[in-house]
């Protein structure tokens, strides 16, 4: 006659190597990894802080990805002790895993000791459907999403860049964003700043961008300023945002950024846009390069046409937007390489992207120095330089 | 003969040309070819002191010039240098 399920379980833990929740608390810092191999609803209700997530129905399948070394030491747990006990035995006896202990008790005996628990926070069914091809993404995820619904953005313009850049911000999820720009919505704009339509001409950009973010997302939070940024509000706007994205158009304020950023530590996607061509880089303060190792002093009048009006092909914008868009929510994921210490530079007509790198300036007047020495006065400071710019707006 | 790539900017000055090709064994060689050539450009890339100007910044394939040799940088003939001002269009 075959044994019983609970004779079988008596044997399997007899085969194996049980631990005490208190012995586990010690050993989460000394580099053991722990599992939680209960279903996802279990794990939604807490989990041992610290602890990775391999329900026992995909352990076989998922294990490596969480444990990849099999010498590894792994603690596993489950809401009673008994199914970590099966799962271990998986490890060691068809996986080949050296170093493997199942917590006596589960979670539960672990809450009753009174130890630490966190409750993940858990997207609504509404947002697992809206967000459900990033949750699939093990990149993003739903501790991504949650990232991105918790990131606070400052988009500086709702216009060429910051229109595209906001709608798939808001789309993505992006829980919070700024935006800044003291402009209405032209005739002229709506060849390229497709957050505005033809019914909202002459009115303010903020509240336009903000009704077309709010229909496509309500998860999303929009902070208006109808201003122009200047050294008088920059550092009460900036403050409390976790990047920055900036698509201005004149060389005082990207100085002016450019210092309250290093100053503040918020990182910085800049773009910028001329006809057919288009420039990009991640200005991470003290991570890399900042704006002014990069161009130490703005050019003179006829080498800086952001001063006049200038033609630019509609689609540009977007193309440059979208690509800050993307390095917006890879600095909110920490995935992938940011294009930090790199400029990139694409060429629409000849369809060619390049890069140069960017190297930090260790004479730099602003990112050289502690961030506390950078005084209010001297932010964007370039003597005459706004007086000699300031006429072509 | 390197290759020199000319940034939107400047292309007015160059009869409108997106890339140049000069002579030269150097990065300042090359470029004093191009400003010789093509006048306007004299004052847009070097300063009254003979140096680069501060606000154009110069690579070699796709590293800054500054941080190799500067203008005695050595360039070989398949080398592209890429022009670089600082460009700021966006929000309008």
């Amino acid at each position: 006659m075959s044994p019983s399920g609970a004779e079988v379980l008596r044997q399997i833990k007899s085969r194996i190597e049980e631990i005490d929740p208190s012995v586990v608390r010690e050993q989460l810092s000394n580099g053991a990894v722990v599992i939680d191999v209960r279903e996802p609803e279990e794990w939604g209700t807490g989990h041992i802080p610290g602890a990775k997530h391999v329900p026992k129905s995909y352990l076989e399948s998922r294990i490596e990805g969480a444990v990849p070394d099999r010498s590894q030491h792994v603690i596993l747990y489950c809401q009673s002790g008994n199914r970590s006990a099966w799962a271990a035995r998986t490890l060691i006896e068809d996986l080949g895993y050296e170093s493997v202990e199942s917590m006596t008790g589960g979670i539960t005996l672990w809450k009753d000791r009174g130890y630490d628990v966190d409750v993940p926070r858990t997207l609504n069914a509404e947002q697992r459907e809206r967000y459900s091809r990033h949750l699939l993404l093990p990149e993003v995820g739903s501790e991504g999403q949650q990232k991105l619904l918790d990131a606070k953005v400052l988009l500086l313009g709702a216009g060429g860049l910051g229109s595209p850049t906001a709608l798939y911000l808001a789309a993505a999820g992006v829980g919070t964003l700024g935006i800044v720009d003291d402009d209405t919505v032209d005739l002229s704009n709506l060849q390229r700043q497709v957050i505005h339509n033809s019914e909202r001409i002459g009115v303010p950009k903020v509240d336009s961008a903000e009704e077309t973010i709010t229909a496509l997302n309500p998860d999303v939070t929009v902070n208006k300023y109808a201003v122009r940024l200047g050294a008088d509000n920059i550092m009460d706007i900036l403050p409390g945002y976790d990047i920055v994205v900036d698509g201005l158009d004149n060389f005082p304020s990207r100085y002016l950024l450019n210092d309250a950023s290093v100053r503040l530590q918020i990182p910085v996607v800049s773009a910028a846009i001329l006809g057919f061509e288009g420039q990009l880089s991640v200005f991470k303060p003290y991570d890399g390069p900042c704006y002014r190792c990069l161009f130490p002093v703005p050019p003179p009048a006829e080498l800086a046409p952001s001063c006049g009006a200038n033609g630019v092909l509609g689609v540009l914008p977007g193309t440059m937007g979208l690509l800050q868009a993307t390095e917006v929510i890879k600095l909110i994921l920490g995935e992938g390489d940011p294009l930090v210490g790199r400029l990139l530079m694409y060429d629409a007509l000849a369809a060619t992207v390049s890069e140069v790198k960017v190297r930090r300036d260790p004479q730099c007047p602003i990112c050289s120095r502690h961030p506390e020495a950078i005084s209010d006065e001297e932010l964007g400071v370039f003597p005459d330089y706004e007086a000699f710019c300031a006429g072509a707006h | 003969m390197a290759t020199i790539r000319i940034p939107p900017v400047l292309r007015p000055a160059v009869g409108g040309e997106k890339e140049l090709s000069a002579d030269g064994s150097s990065v300042g060689e090359i470029l004093r070819t191009v400003a010789d050539a093509h006048p306007d450009t004299q004052s847009q890339l070097f300063a009254a002191d003979g140096g680069l100007n501060r606000y154009v910044n110069v690579y070699l394939n796709d590293e800054d010039v500054r941080v190799l040799d500067g203008l005695e940088t050595a360039v070989g003939d398949s080398d592209t240098l890429v022009i670089l001002p600082a460009m700021a269009g966006g929000s309008r």
